[in-house]
């Protein structure tokens, strides 16, 4: 199916943890979305022009879960929303995570957290899922029969004190690949950590989006090698990306 | 009913253009829009080589808008006709190509590229914001925009549109220049340059400072700029600025414009461009309007 934008339906909606929203939708989108996609989200404020990208969380047959925290008015906004709202979403968009990896470590800081799930759910084989908070947690239970998961919190109150890195060091955790998706200074420590280890590593970038399909150029990333289609070193993180092989972008 | 309009001897099926930059070269829409039912597609600027562009964030919301500072990033001439253009002859519907260079010889090599090619009108973009050198210096000054047009005039095979800045002081003075220098049409408005500051980062919202604010927000003072041109030159106006729906379409027609273009209402809804379409073709019957002609320019 090609990509559409619709008028869906909330199914219901929770608070998982301070300004953390859990909701599920009834949407179509849901059956032809693969792990690490996003969807556009559009206010219904209509002074708000822009969609905010959310990633997939998980599915299951015609609906869709997001896990969202409230970042500005956009967020507040569908975190007012009740079961049988309408939610205009766009999708699914980007080309989400390759899915041959063996023995995968998957790792995920904050909100870069919710589309590790689906990803857990979606691998083959053995996978250790490493999440990172800063004190709350949120979502542990959901990896529970998908992977073997390992916490860390900055104020050390669950897990490894420190971040993702500290408890992958002090468990001694490895894998045959690694998945990430977080905040930047994580997403540069996991690529190194990748390169160290010769590890190869797929992370999921962010940027601010207009279009969110390809069209406008707003949300390019750094490309190490000339990439194919802008004949620049930049690749658009909506169309090319959300993720990439983390030593094919420039994150300096 | 005639929805028809024509710009330089050019037959167009409708008055609904795609705005450069917001639409790319169709690509990324294709799987929305029908672009056989569009007037025209404008592609984004294209340079004699490729540009990377300005670092991100590019973008930000504003307002009833937004601000953007790509800085007309593309893959170069060569690649845009290989790939771009290529794709396009598949529909059946206008293609202008919209230029942009940091001299004149830039300019005019990317002219000369599409001398050969399948490309009904060029539309020359004097008047980005967002680029140091070049673009928006010749939209600003009378005597550079008529040398840049005059020179564009000379090498183009294709009848030439000239794209007008509103960030100066007398449009009419510019469409005016733009006319007497042989331009074959003008379109404005191009962005607004503004500004935004994230007060809890206490940095700027793009990397380049300042951007070019489009969206409902600049309608108002684009359909002024609108009126202002077509009434200050002969040569036919296309209208943009924050269209949105077929009434903001019919207020740039009834201000002078001969076509119109949607720009970054395609962010927020795909189907912009076939709603506004659509949304024309009911006022006319509402109205009971048979040729588009008998309502522009129709307030005075
Ligand atoms: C591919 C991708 C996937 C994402 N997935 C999630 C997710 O699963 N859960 C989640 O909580 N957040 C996610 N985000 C971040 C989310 O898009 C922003 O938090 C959200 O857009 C903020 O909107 P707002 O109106 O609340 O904030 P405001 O600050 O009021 O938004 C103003 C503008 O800035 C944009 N913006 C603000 N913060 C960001 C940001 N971090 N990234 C991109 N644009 C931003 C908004 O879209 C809007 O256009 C994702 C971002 C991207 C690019
Ligand atoms: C992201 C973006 C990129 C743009 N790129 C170009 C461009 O390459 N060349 C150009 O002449 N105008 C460009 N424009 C300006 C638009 O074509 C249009 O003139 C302007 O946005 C006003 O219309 P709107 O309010 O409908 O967007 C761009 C606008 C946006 C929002
Ligand atoms: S947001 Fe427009 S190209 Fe990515």
């Amino acid at each position: 199916m090609a990509k559409e934008k619709q008028t869906a339906a909330v199914i219901r909606q929770e608070c998982i943890a301070t300004d953390i929203y859990s909701m599920w939708i009834e949407t179509s989108i849901a059956d032809v979305s693969h792990p690490g996609q996003f969807i556009s989200v559009y206010p219904k404020d209509r002074s708000k022009l822009l969609p905010r990208p959310i990633s997939i969380c998980e599915t299951a047959p015609g609906r869709l879960r997001i896990v969202y925290r409230i970042a500005g008015s956009g967020t507040a906004e569908f975190a007012g929303y009740k079961s049988g709202d309408p939610i205009e979403i766009l999708g699914p968009l980007g080309n989400g995570f390759p899915l041959d990896g063996q023995d995968a470590l998957l790792i995920g800081g904050g909100i870069g957290i919710p589309p590790m799930l689906s990803l857990a759910k979606a691998l083959p084989g053995k996978k250790t899922v490493v999440a990172g908070y800063k004190s709350e947690l949120f979502l542990t239970e959901d990896f529970a029969g998908h992977a073997d998961l390992w916490i860390a919190t900055e104020d050390g109150s669950s897990g490894t004190k420190g971040t993702v890195l500290n408890a992958i060091r002090e468990n001694h955790l490895t894998g045959s690949v690694i998945y990430a998706c977080g905040p930047m200074p994580m997403l540069k420590a996991v690529k190194e950590y990748a390169i160290e280890q010769g590890i190869p590593a797929w992370i999921s970038l962010e940027e601010r989006m207009a279009c969110g399909v390809g069209a406008c150029l707003g949300c390019v990333v750094k490309t190490t090698g000339k990439d194919e289609h802008s004949n620049v070193n930049n690749a658009r993180i909506c169309k090319d990306g959300p993720v990439f092989d983390a030593k094919e972008v420039d994150l300096t | 009913m005639n929805t028809q309009v024509c710009i330089a001897g050019i037959p167009f099926k409708n008055p609904v253009m795609t705005a450069s930059g917001t639409f790319g070269s169709g690509m990324e829409y294709e799987e929305f829009v029908d672009l056989n039912r569009l007037g025209a597609v404008v592609t984004k600027g294209v340079s004699n080589v490729p540009w990377p562009g300005n670092p991100t964030p590019r973008v930000a919301e504003t307002y009833g808008g937004m601000l953007n500072a790509i800085g007309l990033q593309n893959p170069g001439i060569d690649l845009f006709i290989k790939r771009d253009l290529a794709f396009l002859k598949k529909y059946d519907t206008r293609v202008i190509v919209n230029v942009c260079g940091k001299s004149v010889e830039e300019y005019l090599e990317v002219v000369e590229k599409l001398s050969d090619q399948d490309v009904d009108l060029l539309e020359i973009n004097v008047s980005c914001p967002n680029v140091k050198e070049g673009a928006i210096a010749f939209g600003q000054d009378v005597k550079a925009l008529s040398a840049i047009t005059k020179a564009v005039k000379e090498k183009a095979k294709q009848p030439v549109i000239m794209k007008l800045s509103p960030n100066v002081t007398d449009i009419k003075e510019l469409a005016k220049a733009a006319e007497a220098s042989g331009a074959d049409a003008v379109s404005l408005i191009n962005t607004i340059t503004g500004m935004k500051i994230d007060i809890r980062k206490r940095c700027f919202a793009l990397a380049n400072k300042t951007g070019g604010l489009s969206g409902p927000a600049i309608k108002p003072v684009a359909v002024r700029m609108v009126y202002e041109a077509a009434h200050a030159v002969k040569i036919p106006v296309i209208g943009m600025g924050g269209i949105a729906t077929a009434e903001d379409a019919i207020e740039f027609i009834m201000a002078g414009a001969t076509a119109v273009a949607v720009g970054a209402m395609n962010f927020h809804d795909p189907y912009t461009t076939i709603k506004v379409i659509e949304g024309i073709e009911a006022f006319m019957r509402e109205e009971k309007i048979t040729d588009l002609e008998s309502i522009r320019g129709c307030v005075n």
